[in-house]
């Protein structure tokens, strides 16, 4: 077990965000982690990777708690451990692709230049960007800079990759190309994934494991077939996108009638 | 929210702020020495901060002493005394408006740019993504930016207050036809190398280190949406030479024993 | 831009400002007038010293030759001290007299050296006797309309 979450409360201000939350990612696995807009999905990664500390329960990476280490150890177990592919990509806006992607290898070591030449231009072949590597962040698309991200966040072997809405606002096919590098990534290298996404779809096909988050807790967890079949009403509507059910279509008001014609209840 | 919660938590905020502002201070200087590591950097930052702000301060340092050279000898040829336009020009610049003029120009020409980059950098991850692949952002965005920006304040001041001298002297010889010896010796018999030069350099650099900070904390600390960064924008400016505004009474009143 | 222009642009830069560093302190300021460390001091005492400050000029026949260092208040003598210092290349008499006057009408004062005929020259500590006080207008003024109504 990579991952290891227990008894995890976080709170923003004086919003509950997580409510007692436990959780495993295993080793090599893709996790999904689901559950609809403003649930807090985001900060559950920023959590993990120790830039958030929760106000109570413990987070454990490859057996370390998290929110124990030192700055200087933290910042260890990210070089040595995590990868992080934020919804925006976060490529350097003034260096170029080819820069961006060696930027960790640069920072962190001493290999000669030559060596560094190619392992970028392996790891931009791996995302099929080998051709783009003299542009600069701006002249992308969206969808070329998620993929310029990966590139620079396996640029450094980590064991796992944290992915941030990886589908979010994606035409098809940029959507299939991330689906595909994704798994590809995750069978290849070997590496443990975790996806936050609300992308039902896209997300089950590639995940092992899914948590359900809603309201700061995990509603409803288990493989992908396990999900489809749940008995959650909740769990139901959202796997499969229904417009109305236990979250309803209206807005909590009065009746309709009462509002038209004045009436006051 | 009536007047007065509204006044507590106006206050409240602005002790957070000045308390976030004074960790993120200790951060900043803590990360220094491995900025000093990395030259290329620093240098990248001096051409950002410091070159692109010389031509405003150049016209501005200009015409303020060819004013000045004008205003003085307006006042001075009443009393015969127009040879002391350049005591009265050098004397102004040296002491006030060399430190002032610059540290208010930088706030509102490199401060702001500053304060919009970081933030922008904030709101589009690109700090977060620095800290998740194990790089400091305080090494290797912020301290070069708050070292570029506190070496060039009192290099621009120094420009500043020659070319206003320079400006005077045109005006003085050229328009007024003063003599050019009178000129400068009027000027060296009175202004002083530590009580006028010297006292301004220090100005100066109480002033860059001051707005250097605040603009660089306000992009740090902004709200990472499009409004956030407008608003910080604007704080750090009008916050920046307030700043200036502020400090250069109070150390008008040390320097000059009033 | 690549790297080279921008050292290129930033070397420029601080040279600007260290050039213009050098001519504020040296055509500017009077920085170049502190060099004089190794000049020696003679003081003085005067009655009455009027508007002498600090830095204010040292001159003999017209030449500036030093400049006040310090001026002191002597409780024995009830007289201001004022420490002068002269610059190493100019020499003096040691019955040399001080006076403090005025350029100008309203201008700023100085001490004035007139040497005399001895022998040996000051050295450095040395104290001149013969020294004649500011004038100060007041007084003048109130002398001459003093003497004007005693002719009456």
């Amino acid at each position: 077990m990579l991952v290891k979450i227990r008894g995890m409360s976080f709170s923003r201000g004086h919003r509950p965000i997580f409510d007692n939350v436990d959780m495993d990612i295993h080793r090599g696995k893709v996790t999904a982690i689901m559950g609809p807009s403003g649930t807090g999905k985001t900060t559950l990664l920023k959590l993990i990777g120790g830039q958030l500390k929760p106000d109570a329960g413990t987070i454990y990476v490859d057996g370390h708690d998290v929110h124990r280490l030192s700055v200087k150890e933290l910042y260890k177990l990210r070089r040595r451990l995590m990868g992080m592919l934020f919804q925006s990509g976060a490529l350097l806006t003034d260096l170029n692709v080819f820069d961006n992607v060696a930027f960790p290898l640069r920072e962190h070591t001493k290999l000669p230049e030559s060596v560094i030449r190619h392992l970028v231009l392996l790891k931009l072949q791996a995302v099929g960007l080998r051709g783009a590597r003299d542009l600069m962040p701006g002249e992308l698309s969206g969808g070329m800079a998620r993929r310029v991200a990966l590139a620079r966040a396996i640029a450094l072997d980590p064991q796992m990759i944290m992915y941030d809405e990886p589908f979010t606002g994606q035409d098809p096919i940029s959507m299939g190309v991330l689906v595909k590098l994704i798994h590809d990534m995750n069978d290849a290298l070997g590496l443990t994934s975790i996806v936050v996404s609300h992308d039902v779809h896209e997300t089950a096909s590639i995940s092992d494991y899914i948590y359900v988050i809603s309201a700061g807790k995990v509603v409803e967890h288990g493989s992908p077939d396990k999900l489809k079949l749940s008995g959650s009403a909740w769990v139901k509507q959202f796997m499969n996108g229904l417009a109305d059910g236990p979250v309803p279509f209206h807005y909590q008001a009065e009746p309709l009638l009462n509002d038209l014609m004045g009436f006051k209840s | 929210m009536s007047i007065f919660q509204k006044l507590g938590q106006f206050t409240l905020d602005a002790f957070a702020r000045t308390g976030r502002g004074t960790q993120f201070l200790s951060q900043v200087l803590l990360g220094l020495p491995s900025v000093l590591m990395r030259p290329t950097l620093l240098i990248r930052q001096l051409f950002m901060v410091g070159v692109q702000t010389l031509l405003i301060i150049l016209v501005a340092g200009l015409f303020v002493g060819m004013v000045l050279a004008l205003q003085a000898y307006i006042v001075l040829v009443d009393f015969g005394a127009e040879e002391s336009i350049s005591l009265m020009v050098s004397l102004s610049i040296l002491r006030e408006l060399g430190p002032v003029f610059t540290g208010l120009l930088f706030a509102g020409r490199a401060g702001s740019a500053l304060t919009a980059e970081i933030g922008l950098m904030k709101s589009t991850e690109q700090l977060s993504g620095m800290e998740m692949m194990a790089v400091n952002p305080m090494k290797y965005v912020i301290g070069p930016r708050f070292l570029a920006g506190v070496i060039s304040v009192p290099l621009l001041t120094l420009i500043f207050m020659a070319i206003a001298i320079l400006g005077g002297y045109f005006v003085a010889t050229e328009l007024l036809g003063l003599y050019e010896g009178v000129f400068w010796s009027q000027m060296q018999a009175k202004v002083d190398f530590y009580e006028d030069l010297v006292n301004g350099i220090i100005k100066s650099l109480v002033f860059g280190f001051v707005v250097v900070w605040i603009s660089v904390f306000e992009g740090y600390d902004c709200v990472p949406t499009s409004e956030g960064l407008g608003q910080a924008t604007t704080r750090s400016v009008v916050h920046g030479s307030l700043a200036v505004l502020g400090l250069d009474f109070v150390l008008t009143a040390i320097m000059f024993n009033v | 831009m690549n790297t080279r222009t921008i050292e290129i642009m930033v070397g420029l830069f601080v040279a600007g400002a260290m050039a213009a560093l050098f001519m504020l302190s040296m055509k500017v300021s009077n920085l170049a007038s502190y060099g004089g460390d190794e000049g020696y001091v003679v003081k003085a005492q005067f009655d009455n010293i009027g508007g002498l400050k600090v830095r204010s000029p040292v001159s003999a026949g017209g030449v500036r030759v030093g400049k006040v260092s310090e001026i002191a208040y002597d409780n024995e003598s009830y007289a201001a001290v004022v420490s002068m210092d002269i610059e190493p290349q100019y020499k003096f008499p040691k019955d040399t007299a001080a006076s403090i006057y005025t350029a100008g009408l309203l201008g700023e004062q100085f001490v004035g050296l007139e040497p005399g005929g001895d022998e040996d020259f000051l050295k450095a500590g040395d104290v001149i006797d013969l020294t004649q006080s500011a004038l100060v207008l007041e007084q003048v003024i109130g002398q001459f309309l003093y003497s004007k109504a005693q002719e009456d």
